[in-house]
């Protein structure tokens, strides 16, 4: 056995040694390995960054009230009625005596995308005075917080960094009517960075919906009292035709809406190009078999088994793939990773995010090239293993 | 024994080889036609150079007054103005989604007449039927609909204040057929006055007004006329030609005509390199024949041509087995899809005559080096290498 592993150390080093002599042919197949890679990790690392944004919106304890089948908030209808009856439910948070809760209207505004220079929907949110409270993490960077019942508005970091025309300080005129941009916040790793807060109660005025919600966000108590709250909202005909769901899992859904797509895009161009990159690196391993096919045969004469000319190969492929795949790898952090960028998301307004290679997706891309490796070197290989010594050198 | 012949028997000498490149080759023009027409279907609309439309300045989701339509309709430059409305339709669930648009059929006709060519009796019992609906063939043929049926349609919007539910139900009257490139794809559409009659919220608004000037040139003063009309009151308005909405539309998603000329880079680069170092090595092994059939009196210029005529039919074989492997891939996409918007066309008309470029490219870059190595080498150098 031992005598076996120093025959395919023998063989693997003599391999990798003449691997100059087939540069050409193996940087080419290195090289398709890192474009394939590249593809690959470009769109799994743009669902990643994306989902993550989206999932890591939600909290455990906020329940959120959204008409029953709206797909997106735009579509749905939460009336004043309901509004009060939500926000005396059971585990209902309170803050000096008032419940934390948040009747919202989404509204679109066009922003301009600053990649392209044309107009996108911005999504444009009316929060109530406890909007801010029932949202953690959020921060105010610059400026303030708007005033009640004012035409202010503050706006997300996203959105500063991706769309022009809310720069702190500016005033837009919408419907008639000059807001004031008053303030930036960070909302870090959220989608509420790539929206604009303003008072909903003169959003609804302004943008002509008087008492129009679409929906409510009340903070619970504890994340533990969700299934209470929405077993208690239950049995209220009054909230039929409410769906009433944590934050969280909320998001959840939404997040695997916006990057489906994506995900079946990167599969299946990452898919091909691997079939496209085998067929190269199979070509490259037979013809280093058959550059070789002379010392191999001579080594199988002096008691090298098949097995070692067999993993000796295998071994080549595999170290060609991991190096393809290792610099498919540098280039996508060089390139893309930590890179922010805006895209539709399933609301129908955009979502700002950072492309995000995660370990996740490290380990994905590893496994892709060790499999185009695998697979490039086990024909290869048995062909190797098969050479008959004596017809080889015949031949030569 | 022709050139031809000799060039199909080097290509196939090592069948596994030449298969693998084929492969590669096939992959790369597969990756190549599938994104180009994903691409196109997402810009190739065919806009009439003379077509604007007119959206609320705030976003094309804010509706405009009623009246907006009739201002507009009245305006110096423009020739003919029709109005529409997005429905938020779906057929029985919700992820059936339908680009149902709530229109004015006679002014709509006007407006898009060019994708609308029906016949009469269609046309007119489109426009005599309040609940009368048109849709695009192959949305009819998705969900195996046939003319004169009822359908119930949903919206994820408006609630119908006759039922007091989110249905409505229209009589598909006819289809419209869609070429590559047309407006319709995919549309469904229904009479605006028996949607504004039934909603129960944002009665006489219109979701957008698209018009014709009565010529390009007008564009620009028209747009500022109209949007200098509606300054200043509460509608503000946007008035913009039909390929600029078009583009920030599909930009709204990314920048995908750059995503795709990456990707597809990335896939030739890599095949560029496989291919010609493949070519390289093939023509390398055969040093000792080239010697052979020098000296048998082939001049080099032959030479030259078989090894480059043998690369050329590699990449048109791949280029073609890849293209055909596409137009197969999306119409198969087409059948499996059951529903997730418009089936992708595959794009013949940008596809194939930019693949062929491509493949007289890639035949020539491949081939080029190692045609010119046997072109130049001397018989005695050819004997001489092992």
């Amino acid at each position: 056995m031992a005598s076996l592993f120093n025959q395919i150390g023998a063989i693997t080093s003599m391999n990798v040694r003449s691997i100059p002599q087939r540069a050409a042919m193996s940087i080419a197949s290195v090289v398709a390995v890192a474009l394939t890679i590249t593809v690959l990790l470009f769109f799994l690392a743009l669902s990643s960054g994306l989902g993550e944004t989206v999932r890591g919106s939600g909290s455990d304890d906020v329940v959120l009230a959204i008409r029953e089948g709206s797909n997106a908030e735009l579509n749905s209808v939460v009336t004043r009625d309901q509004l009060a009856i939500l926000a005396s439910g059971p585990n209902v948070a309170h803050q000096s005596g008032a419940p934390i809760a948040s009747g919202e209207l989404l509204v679109i505004v066009d922003g301009i995308k600053r990649s392209s220079g044309t107009k996108a929907n911005v999504s444009f949110r009316g929060i109530g005075q406890e909007g801010l409270t029932l949202r953690h993490g959020v921060h105010i960077t610059q400026g303030r917080m708007f005033h009640p019942g004012t035409n202010e508005i503050v706006v997300g970091a996203g959105v500063m960094r991706e769309f022009s025309g809310f720069e702190f300080n500016r005033t837009i005129r919408l419907r008639g009517t000059n807001w004031q941009i008053v303030g930036v916040f960070e909302a870090p790793g959220t989608l509420f960075e790539s929206e604009l807060w303003a008072d909903v109660a003169v959003t609804q005025s302004l943008f002509n919906r008087p008492n129009v919600f679409q929906t409510m966000r009340i903070q619970l108590t504890s994340p533990a009292a969700v299934a209470g709250y929405t077993q208690w909202a239950s049995h209220d005909a009054r909230l039929s035709g409410l769906e009433i769901i944590s934050e969280r899992r909320y998001y959840a859904r939404q997040a695997a809406q916006s990057t489906q797509g994506f995900i079946i895009v990167a599969f299946a161009l990452g898919l091909f190009m691997a079939i496209g990159t085998l067929s190269g690196a199979l070509n490259t391993m037979y013809s280093s078999v058959a550059a070789r096919s002379a010392e191999i045969a001579t080594l199988r004469i002096i008691g090298f088994s098949g097995w070692a000319a067999f993993f000796g190969t295998m071994a080549e492929a595999l170290m060609l793939c991991i190096a393809g795949g290792i610099l498919g790898i540098i280039i996508s952090f060089i390139a893309f990773n930590g890179r922010s960028a805006a895209t539709l998301g399933s609301g129908f307004t955009q979502l700002v995010f950072r492309f995000q290679i995660s370990p996740g997706i490290i380990i994905a891309a590893i496994i892709v090239a060790i499999l185009i490796g695998f697979f490039g070197g086990l024909l290869p290989g048995i062909r190797a293993a098969r050479i008959r010594p004596q017809l080889e050198l015949a031949a030569q | 024994m022709n050139d031809l012949m000799l060039m199909r028997k080097n290509m196939w000498r090592k069948p596994v080889r030449t298969s693998l490149l084929l492969i590669s080759i096939l992959i790369a023009f597969l990756i190549f036609s599938v994104m180009l027409s994903f691409n196109a279907a997402f810009t190739n609309f065919r806009a009439l150079p003379n077509r604007m439309v007119t959206l609320s300045k705030i976003n094309f989701t804010e509706p405009l007054p009623i009246a907006h339509f009739d201002r507009i309709s009245h305006m110096d430059g423009v020739l003919a103005a029709t109005h529409m409305n997005w429905f938020g339709g779906y057929y029985r669930e919700p992820r059936n989604f339908l680009p149902v648009f709530a229109i004015d059929p006679p002014s709509y006709f006007r407006v898009y007449s060019e994708d609308l060519r029906l016949p009469a009796s269609v046309r007119d019992a489109f426009f005599r039927e309040r609940t009368a609906m048109l849709v695009a063939e192959p949305v009819a043929r998705q969900y195996g609909w046939h003319v004169g049926q009822r359908i119930p349609l949903n919206s994820n919007i408006f609630t119908n204040s006759a039922t007091g539910n989110h249905t409505w139900e229209f009589t598909l009257v006819g289809t419209i057929p869609t070429p590559e490139g047309s407006s319709q794809t995919g549309s469904v559409l229904i009479h605006y006055d028996y949607f504004n009659e039934t909603i129960t919220f944002g009665r006489d608004r219109v979701g957008w007004v698209p018009f014709l000037t009565t010529s390009a040139q007008l564009n620009d003063r028209v747009s500022h006329a109209i949007d200098t009309r509606f300054a200043n009151s509460a509608d503000e308005t946007s008035t913009s030609d039909e390929a600029t909405f078009n583009k920030a539309f599909t930009e709204q998603i990314g920048p995908i005509a750059l995503i795709v000329t990456l990707v597809v880079s990335a896939a030739f680069v890599a095949i560029l390199l496989i291919v010609g170092t493949t070519m390289a090595l093939a023509v390398r092994e055969r040093t000792k024949e080239v010697g052979v059939m020098k000296t048998l009196g082939f001049s080099s210029g032959r030479i030259l041509r078989m090894v480059l005529g043998e690369s050329l039919l590699l990449a048109f074989i791949g280029a073609a087995l890849g293209m055909g492997a596409g137009a197969g891939l999306l119409l198969l996409l087409a059948q499996i899809s059951g529903g997730n918007g418009p089936p992708i066309h595959f794009a013949w008309g940008t596809v194939v005559p930019f693949g062929a470029l491509i493949a007289l490219a890639l035949g020539l870059v491949t081939g080029l080096p190692p045609a010119l190595g046997a072109y130049r080498m001397r018989v005695v150098d050819a004997f001489a290498t092992r």
